[in-house]
């Protein structure tokens, strides 16, 4: 199974390694005609502002926005949530517009109010990294919240799009990993 | 073998911030304006200054912690992560930028040292630190106070990239020696590099630092961006190379773009084009050593 990771800056490699652990083939993306080569696609961690100026050239969001629109898995941590979701605030920005939610920016504060915290995963505790993070603001009729930590959604899913306003990367805990890769499979069941 | 180093959770969170500027490119801005045209080319921090190196070395005199009020209106202005540097032990301009909020701290050669002995012991701290250092001895003395992120020093305000990849290559080499030495090896290099022997012995394992390797001092172009990173450096600063040139915003989204693109040639061939002059460049070998700032720091 390629799991693509959008590998412009930022912290692709812990993605490439928690994608490694769990037995699937991590590559890194760096064009939009790598797009073609993968089965589900991670955007990762790093600074939101950055990725944009390079997905604005030679249509790469558009390339992007097309595959997820044609059902290819996607989930996407910190700044991958911001640019994945199609409201930005604080301030405004541009954004992919594949997940219907409004996000916040750096909505805990600065890097004095990073945190780790024990939330809830599908149930069941997990621990979760917040650096800088943003919120879920308004969330449209189809999105299911799949965490929450400190009573706020804080992982979100609207059916091949999935969203986590911290970093599962950074621990050890498989499981938000998992939830993309079984995406993967049942999408080649279907398809 | 006997117990290896390990992270407490607010290291983690410190060096977390370092990973999501992995690949990114880091600038000098010594204004809001400046502050802009960085985070307008894509640079995921700002270093906030008040004056770039080249200008601290052209001006002499004590280069101190910026003005407070250039940083803060550096820090409403933009809204990617804001740093800002300290003197080498300076533990109470630490203070005061950790106060204000900062989102990363330099204890930083270029600032002229507070302290000819003592670094600031930055694990006491809540905000994170990076520190400069020239061979991987120093690297791991820095993480042992509690840096979260290792640059290199090499030569900055010289817009010469030569210092930078002396110490690029001087921090890789010796960790890829200490990975096939035995235990006992590693034990007399911890010595000769003056290094904490369970922080050696977490790279002999493991085969880098367990925090990000950065390099600065002297990168002027996307060339010389991509070429620390090939010799194994995972994001840049670049300080007087692009406020010192001809077209800064140019420059800095071609630097942004060579950062990510860094082992594709034909990339850097466009990124390398149009950009005007770099800034002027000095020659290390004709410099006294008193003139050079990569020598402080202990």
């Amino acid at each position: 199974m390629n799991v693509g990771i959008l590998a412009l800056q930022g912290d692709y490699e812990a993605h490439a390694q928690a994608l490694t652990r769990l037995g699937a083939t991590p590559a890194l993306v760096k064009h939009a005609r790598q797009l073609d080569e993968i089965d589900g696609l991670v955007i990762p961690g790093g600074e939101s502002t950055t990725f944009l100026k390079f997905l604005e050239r030679d249509g790469f969001s558009a390339a992007i926005t097309r595959a997820v629109q044609s059902g290819l898995p996607v989930l996407g941590t910190c700044a991958g949530a911001i640019l994945l979701a199609k409201r930005v605030e604080n301030p405004a920005q541009a954004s992919l517009g594949l997940l219907d939610a409004t996000v916040r920016r750096n909505a805990y504060g600065r890097q004095v109010d990073s945190f780790i915290d024990t939330g809830d995963f599908q149930g069941q505790p997990m621990e979760m990294v917040f650096i800088r993070a943003p919120q879920f603001g308004s969330l449209g009729d189809g999105v299911e919240v799949l965490g929450t930590c400190r009573e706020r959604p804080v992982f979100v899913r609207q059916k091949n799009v999935m969203a986590g306003a911290f970093h599962p990367e950074l621990g050890r805990d498989g499981r938000v990993h998992q939830l993309l890769l079984d995406a993967i499979r049942e999408r080649r069941k279907n398809g | 073998m006997s117990e290896t180093w390990q992270m407490n959770e607010s290291f983690r969170l410190k060096v977390g911030l370092a990973e999501m500027l992995k690949g990114g490119v880091i600038m000098d801005v010594t204004n809001v304006e400046q502050a802009r045209i960085a985070e307008d080319a894509g640079a995921v921090a700002v270093m906030a200054l008040e004056r770039v190196p080249s200008d601290i070395r052209k001006e002499g005199g004590v280069a101190r912690m910026a003005n407070i009020a250039i940083i803060k209106a550096i820090q409403e202005q933009v809204t990617i992560p804001v740093m800002a540097k300290v003197r080498i032990g300076h533990f109470v301009e630490a203070q005061v930028l950790e106060a204000l909020a900062v989102d990363f701290i330099d204890e930083s050669e270029v600032l002229t040292p507070a302290d000819e002995e003592h670094h600031v012991m930055k694990s006491d701290f809540k905000v994170p630190f990076v520190c400069g250092a020239r061979n991987l001895g120093e690297a791991l003395r820095r993480i042992s106070e509690g840096a979260a992120m290792i640059r290199t020093k090499g030569e900055a305000g010289s817009g010469n990239v030569v210092e930078a990849v002396r110490h690029i290559r001087a921090i890789v080499g010796e960790m890829r020696a200490l990975t096939v030495m035995r235990p006992e090896e590693a034990a007399v290099e911890a010595k000769r590099l003056n290094a904490p022997l369970d922080l050696v012995r977490w790279v002999a394992e493991h085969g880098h630092l367990p925090v990000p390797n950065f390099s600065a001092g002297g990168i002027a172009t996307p060339a010389d961006a991509a070429l620390v990173m090939q010799l194994g450096a995972e994001a840049v600063f670049v300080g007087s190379g692009i406020f010192k040139s001809a077209d800064p915003a140019e420059r800095a989204r071609a630097i942004v773009r060579a950062a990510t693109h860094y082992n594709e040639p034909e990339v850097l061939l466009e990124c390398s084009q149009g950009l005007g002059e770099a800034m002027p460049g000095l020659d290390i070998a004709k410099m006294k050593d008193e003139e050079k700032m990569a020598a402080r720091g202990w």
